[in-house]
């Protein structure tokens, strides 16, 4: 596979969220506030790109019965590192993501690229893979996270766009956007749009409910 | 390709990576720390000074911070003490109340209807922090308080004028609230709806209540409560009457303003 497409795939066509429904979790909870997203979305990216990265150096020499534990450490490691990198360098988002970055060890993505990619591919491929997986699941999360602050909060980036009517303004926030589950509406709908434009990712029904049968009248 | 099955390889590839992973996370563990805890010092600091309404954008916090004075109260007495005085606390500036809250030797338990703000331990000894004006005289006083919330516990500051009645500021500078409703505890706007309220009756019984809905216009000591948040509206409810109160900060107010603390 060529390097753009690995890159770009993972953003529309094969995206980590819409498609493979992985890293459903975090994206229920940190889309609240656009700027968390944003921080949560490098983060995660930088994650995915360079545990691929590693796991794919390692490859040759992983154990097959520990290779799990293997990738879960490479990433925990990562994680961890990160989480240390943001408290000394950002100190403000990292007390809002809070148990976020650490929770990035359990993203499906993260170990889902790992075990499917890049244990059978080479370094370069790996980190570019990783690096589109973590693309594509910052441009689901801002797309939740747009809409989530703006309607919920009247606010993007903390910026006023609507101004609220309980601070003198027009518009009555939709509490329910900031609250988690607003998240999986906001998801179906995105994967709905994105089903419609691409028809290949139609799923076949597993089963077919059989037309209703009226009893013979008596 | 090598078996990597073996018990031999298996075991080298789990040590080796165990020990490379170990020491880049203790790298950098040690590297960042000394920035981690200046920014935790600095963000602590600021919401000292927010609280107590002196910062502005751009302000040197290290600069405002030699106005504030940070003394150690006895909370069952209401006095000041020296920190050579308490075995087990070196100095003021290194005491940490929170710590202090989860050691032993420097909290009591708290079990039921001695504990409202569900705050489980308290710490025997507070670190408030003065501020004098130019002529010397208390100007605002920003005391630390807790409790539980919806999710959690809630970490902030609130300061009284010199009349150790008026409130001049509030804030959290830790919490878990939910954003956008619990976490409206941080909404600028609400906030301002404290400034000058005030805390007590005449004769010195809490008068604040946070109420669910509007406070009535005019009220001098009721406080709007955030809208959604009815749990964390109660806890802070809960959580501002005990430290206003007789276990809280009472005694110590009453101290200051006889001139005897």
């Amino acid at each position: 596979m060529k390097a753009k497409e690995l890159l770009f795939t993972p953003i529309i066509q094969n995206n980590p969220i819409a498609l493979q429904i992985l890293g459903i979790c975090s994206a229920l909870a940190v889309t609240g506030s656009l700027k968390v997203t944003l921080v949560m979305c490098v983060a995660l990216t930088t994650v995915t790109a360079f545990s691929n990265l590693f796991v794919s150096l390692v490859r040759n020499h992983i154990p097959n019965n520990i290779r799990i534990i293997v990738q879960m450490t490479i990433i925990a490691s990562l994680v961890i590192v990160v989480d240390q990198v943001l408290k000394a360098v950002a100190y403000d988002v990292s007390k809002q993501l809070s148990v976020f970055v650490g929770l990035i060890i359990t993203n499906c993505i993260v170990m889902g690229r790992a075990e499917a990619f890049a244990m059978k591919n080479g370094a370069g491929a790996s980190f570019l893979d990783g690096l589109g997986n973590g693309l594509g699941y910052s441009a689901l999360l801002i797309a939740i996270a747009i809409p989530r602050e703006l309607f919920g909060a009247g606010k993007l980036l903390g910026f006023e766009i609507l101004p609220l009517a309980t601070e003198g303004g027009w518009y009555v926030s939709n509490g329910l956007l900031l609250l988690p589950p607003s998240s999986f509406f906001i998801i179906g709908l995105i994967i709905w749009g994105i089903r419609a434009y691409d028809k290949a990712q139609v799923e076949e029904p597993d089963f077919k409910i059989s037309p209703n049968t009226k009893p013979a009248e008596a | 390709m090598a078996n990597n099955d073996t018990i031999k390889k298996t075991l080298i590839v789990a040590l080796s990576l165990c020990i490379v992973c170990s020491i880049v996370v203790s790298t950098a563990a040690v590297v960042l720390k000394p920035s981690q805890d200046a920014n935790k010092q600095l963000d602590f600091n600021k919401n000292i000074l927010a609280a107590a309404g002196l910062l502005t954008d751009g302000a040197d916090v290290n600069e405002l911070m030699k106005k504030v004075t940070p003394k150690l109260v006895d909370l069952s007495t209401g006095k000041f003490v020296s920190a050579d005085d308490v075995e087990g606390i070196v100095s003021v500036d290194a005491y940490d109340q929170n710590k202090a809250a989860k050691d032993p030797a420097l909290s009591e338990a708290l079990s039921g209807d001695n504990d409202p703000a569900k705050i489980l331990r308290k710490e025997k000894y507070a670190k408030v922090y003065m501020i004098n004006g130019d002529n010397g005289n208390l100007e605002t006083i920003v005391l630390p308080v807790k409790g539980y919330g919806l999710w959690g516990q809630l970490y902030g500051f609130m300061a009284l004028g010199s009349d150790l009645n008026t409130v001049v500021g509030v804030g959290f500078y830790d919490h878990k609230e939910t954003p956008g409703l619990g976490g409206e505890v941080d909404n600028p706007n609400w906030k301002a709806s404290w400034v000058g309220k005030k805390m007590y009756t005449s004769n010195g019984d809490v008068a604040l209540r946070i109420l669910k809905g509007k406070a009535p216009s005019g009220s001098e000591s009721e406080i709007d409560g955030l809208s959604g948040a009815t749990l964390t509206t109660r806890g802070l409810d809960n959580l501002y009457r005990y430290w206003l109160g007789e276990s809280g900060y009472r005694p110590l107010l009453n101290n200051l303003q006889k001139g005897e603390a």
